[in-house]
């Protein structure tokens, strides 16, 4: 509890929570939150502007956007979270064991993080999504794949710097066994900076989903995904400039929401930043 | 005499081309302490670090209470190194951050398959009796001053049931007073538990006070070692001369004339010829170039690698072929 309140200390910290708990709570209680069905069709009300009935207006087909944006969050932050946990726990797992395995294990796993990063993210998630196939499952592992060495990497690094630090030493005299060195006293002192890095990939996983789909290799048209509203927003833009505009702002809230959450924990996770007592 | 609890027989450490430690032997007997001295860069904390399994020997053995440290050491199962425990010279940097005093404290009796209730009843009421109270448990180690620090590394290293502490410059950055208090801990812990002492330090009143005897390494090499009060009194060896007389004393009859050596150490991964010492050497010979000393034992009790000890009737003893 004290922790949030840490965080909403600075400004952008309230900000982020508010933009966080916003696009969460939206997630969570869509069917609840959302004033109409997401998929409803009314060819009459095409391309609404915003007005009491319809918040943000309506898309092509006479859908409300803001109970589709509701509903596109669900897909956006679902794919985000399984992306983010399926790359944290594999690059976490990489990298500290590239940093504590003899050299030749290390260079493998450091050449594996540089041939997937050697390509553009965006670029790697489509030629994988196109290779495999498009689909929820799909995109969620392709883009977990992309993201592993990000994680790896820090991990690597981080635990680089700790590995010949005191207090792991300290425990060498013990007689600790590796397993406990890596559980708590690596892990615990590198995992700050993976979480920051975690909050501030949330945002970038959303926009590769977007990114996908606007393509049409993604979430698939009727499912609504901020992606796909965006692509739809962009077909009609010279009629209505609300479908785009409000997706556009989903995003952005979100992106933004994300990014400073990550910053703000950052400062707040260091220990030695909060005061004594 | 009894079996020694620690003996280390020629060991050498080696970093690269470089070898910081060259042939050093000792041994540490039971309840005893032995002073390690030297200046920064002799090799004093390459031994330490051996002696606790942080630094491999590349060669020469080390066995604890008769057992030879090589097997590897398995968790949950007896080893020789377990009878071992460092006190680093850091003590806060030896504690892991993100962990509460608590948890630290317990996690030597996890290691060891050792935890109940009353062994930690036991090691608080030990913690106790060095200073250390319970309104510390909840803290972090960012939260301890220096002093504290020091006693919560203490315990924990005391909770692994050593039989030998390796202590690394025990008193470096505390001021006299609070430097006192800890020998006399020391002191007291050992007399209680039986602990046998290696203090490491370049702070010859430190292992002056508590000392029962000492070695003096110079370059990677014991150059003379003996009961304490023996070599403090009369030091055999020049450079054992040279470093006592740098020593600050409040008593003026124990001043001795200040001896100044020339030069600097010299790089130990390019170590003279013949005695280590001999380059910056008051009383040097041709000889000392040539014919690297080993240690003699002498009828006081010490051991002196020189060939023309000092505060003797100069008989240059067995020049070895």
């Amino acid at each position: 509890m004290r922790f949030i309140l840490d965080i909403a200390r600075s400004p952008g910290g309230t900000f982020a929570l508010v933009a966080v708990a916003l696009v969460c709570l939206a997630a969570l209680a869509a069917p609840l939150v959302a004033p109409h069905a997401p998929n409803a069709i009314a060819p009459v009300d095409r391309l609404l502007g915003p007005s009491l009935e319809h918040l943000f207006g309506t898309d092509h087909l006479g859908r409300d956007l803001l109970s589709r944006l509701v509903y596109g969050s669900r897909v956006a932050l679902g794919i985000a979270f399984s992306v983010i946990s399926i790359s944290l726990t594999a690059g976490v797992a990489l990298g500290v064991t590239a940093a504590l395995s003899p050299r030749a294990v290390d260079l493998l796993i450091v050449g594996l993080f540089d041939v997937v990063t050697s390509f553009p993210s965006i670029v790697l998630a489509l030629a994988l999504v196109a290779v495999f196939g498009p689909g929820l499952g799909n995109v969620v592992l392709m883009v977990s794949i992309v993201f592993i060495p990000h994680f790896g990497r820090v991990a690597r690094a981080q635990t680089l710097a700790l590995r010949n630090s005191t207090f792991i030493e300290a425990e060498v005299v013990l007689g600790a066994e590796r397993w406990r060195i890596i559980l708590h006293h690596v892990i615990p002192n590198i995992i700050g900076p993976i979480f920051v890095l975690a909050c501030m990939d949330i945002p970038v996983v959303i926009t590769i989903e977007a990114g996908l789909s606007f393509l049409g290799l993604g979430v698939r048209p009727p499912l609504a995904s901020w992606g796909n509203l965006l692509n739809d927003g962009y077909t009609y833009l010279d009629q209505s400039i609300w479908p785009a505009l409000s997706s556009g702002l989903a995003l952005m809230v979100a992106t933004l929401g994300f990014s400073l959450l990550g910053e703000t924990l950052r400062d707040t996770l260091d220990p030695k930043l909060r005061k004594a007592l | 005499m009894n079996d020694p609890v620690l003996s280390l027989k020629d060991a050498m450490v080696r970093y690269g081309t470089t070898t910081t430690v060259a042939g050093v032997s000792f041994e540490l007997f039971l309840a005893e302490t032995l002073g390690l001295v030297g200046e920064s860069g002799c090799g004093k904390s390459s031994v330490a670090r051996a002696l606790a399994g942080l630094t491999p020997l590349s060669s020469g053995r080390l066995f604890i209470d008769g057992h030879d440290v090589l097997p590897k050491r398995r968790p949950g199962k007896p080893h020789a190194r377990d009878k071992v425990q460092l006190l680093f010279q850091d003590p806060a940097a030896s504690l892991s951050p993100r962990m509460t005093v608590s948890t630290l404290l317990a996690e030597p009796l996890k290691i060891r398959r050792d935890f109940s209730l009353a062994n930690w009843q036991a090691l608080l009421e030990l913690g106790s009796g060095i200073g250390l109270g319970p309104q510390l448990l909840h803290r972090y180690p960012h939260q301890l001053s220096g002093g504290q620090a020091r006693r919560v590394a203490l315990l924990r290293a005391l909770a692994a049931k050593p039989q030998i502490i390796i202590a690394d410059e025990p008193t470096a950055g505390l001021d006299i007073s609070v430097q006192g208090e800890l020998l006399n801990l020391l002191r007291s812990l050992q007399a209680k538990l039986g602990l046998s002492y290696l203090l490491i330090s370049h702070n010859l009143n430190v292992i002056g006070r508590v000392s029962d005897r000492v070695a003096v390494m110079y370059l990677g090499q014991i150059i003379e070692t003996g009961p304490t009060q023996t070599i403090f009194r009369a030091p055999a060896h020049p450079y054992t001369e040279a470093l006592l007389s740098s020593n600050l004393t409040v008593r003026a009859d124990r001043r001795r004339e200040r001896i100044v050596l020339k030069g600097e150490l010299p790089s130990p991964s390019n170590p003279p010829s013949g005695c280590r010492f001999h380059p910056r050497c008051p009383v040097a010979r041709p000889v000392c170039a040539k014919v690297s000393p080993e240690l003699v034992r002498k009828p006081d009790g010490r051991a002196v690698a020189c060939i023309f000890p000092v505060n003797e009737t100069a008989v240059p003893h067995a020049i070895a072929g």
